[in-house]
């Protein structure tokens, strides 16, 4: 394996079922975005695991940061009426 | 079956050349995709050689001469340019000669019509690389032509008649010219014009004849099965 690192970094979207969305299967290497389709077709879907790709440069994605963590998250705990845990969920629902 | 025999021999010999990548690829990602092009090709053998009888004894106890591979697919990797320009001029020709066989009532028709939408694949990753090095750098550019020129002499033999096949290979070879040649010209690449057939032209795979590099291919294949007759997972 050679040093070669100048390759961008793609993130990886696969959406297993039609219905659900798509969820980060992961990231992987790739000169465009057409090989960053066909690579990860080979690395994220070789069993069947999906019916739809999406890939997004790597430096494309603002993430919040982990100093921020308290701020962000921190006040969403003591709101419980945001939280519908009155309902029973019926049996027939899976993804909710 | 000889056919059976021309057909899974291009699949189990392709399929080892590009085993042969594992650990060496340019990259991780493109270790993966050339790895994934093996093992369709590995099935397609398979079941190809078990149409012709016992799959482990033909692939790991016949000698060089009783191989009826095309001389092209037994061609070393070479740079990767080698290794794409071969998988392109292979699954430019496979392509369409699954599709006529999965279009028919023979006994090829099950497996080919599994196998062109895998070689469909094959072919698209052999285009995009073809592209990305004909029109990239000028060294890639320079390799790639090299590497279209070298092969050029082994595609010839693709185009013979095969014993029991059911189709005609010839007919398939306008159509791989053209789309070979749409490949090539898209990807500034010149298409080239050494001879394909004839006394100058390489091509007697399917007579058992094969090139230098292909005994050495065989005895790494071949090694542990004979080492270890009947040893078992």
């Amino acid at each position: 394996m050679s040093e070669r690192t100048d390759w961008p970094l793609w993130e990886v979207f696969v959406r297993a079922r039609r219905g659900l969305s798509h969820t980060h299967a992961g990231s992987l290497h790739a000169p465009d975005a057409e090989f960053a389709l066909r690579n990860a077709r080979d690395l994220y879907t070789r069993r069947g695991e999906g019916v739809s790709i999406w890939v997004v440069p790597s430096a494309a994605v603002t993430a919040s940061s982990p100093d921020e963590k308290d701020p962000f998250f921190a006040p969403a705990a003591d709101k419980p009426y945001r939280h519908p845990t009155f309902y029973e969920i019926p049996d027939g629902v899976k993804h909710l | 079956m000889s056919a059976a025999l021309a057909l899974g021999d291009d699949a189990l010999v392709l399929s080892h050349r590009l085993g042969q990548w594992a650990g060496h690829a340019p990259v991780l990602e493109e270790e993966v995709a050339l790895a994934n092009i093996a093992l369709d090709l590995l099935g397609q053998a398979r079941v190809l050689l078990s149409l012709a009888g016992d799959e482990d004894e033909l692939a790991f106890l016949r000698e060089e001469r009783a191989f009826r591979n095309v001389q092209l697919v037994e061609q070393p990797n070479g740079d990767f340019a080698h290794t794409i320009a071969r998988q392109l001029y292979f699954s430019a020709y496979q392509l369409p000669l699954y599709r006529e066989l999965a279009a028919g009532d023979g006994p090829f028709a099950p497996l080919a019509a599994k196998a062109a939408q895998e070689v469909d694949y094959h072919l698209d990753h052999a285009r995009q690389w073809t592209l990305r090095l004909g029109d990239g750098t000028q060294e890639s550019h320079a390799r790639m032509q090299r590497a279209c020129d070298a092969l050029w002499r082994y595609t010839g033999e693709l185009f013979r008649p095969v014993e029991g096949l059911g189709v005609d290979p010839s007919a398939l070879e306008q159509g791989w010219l053209r789309s070979v040649g749409e490949v090539l010209e898209r990807a500034t690449l010149t298409l080239p014009d050494g001879p394909r057939s004839g006394g100058w032209a390489a091509g007697a795979g399917r007579e058992g004849l094969h090139t230098e590099s292909f005994g050495r291919m065989l005895a790494e294949m071949q090694h542990l099965h004979r080492s270890h007759p009947g040893a078992s997972w």
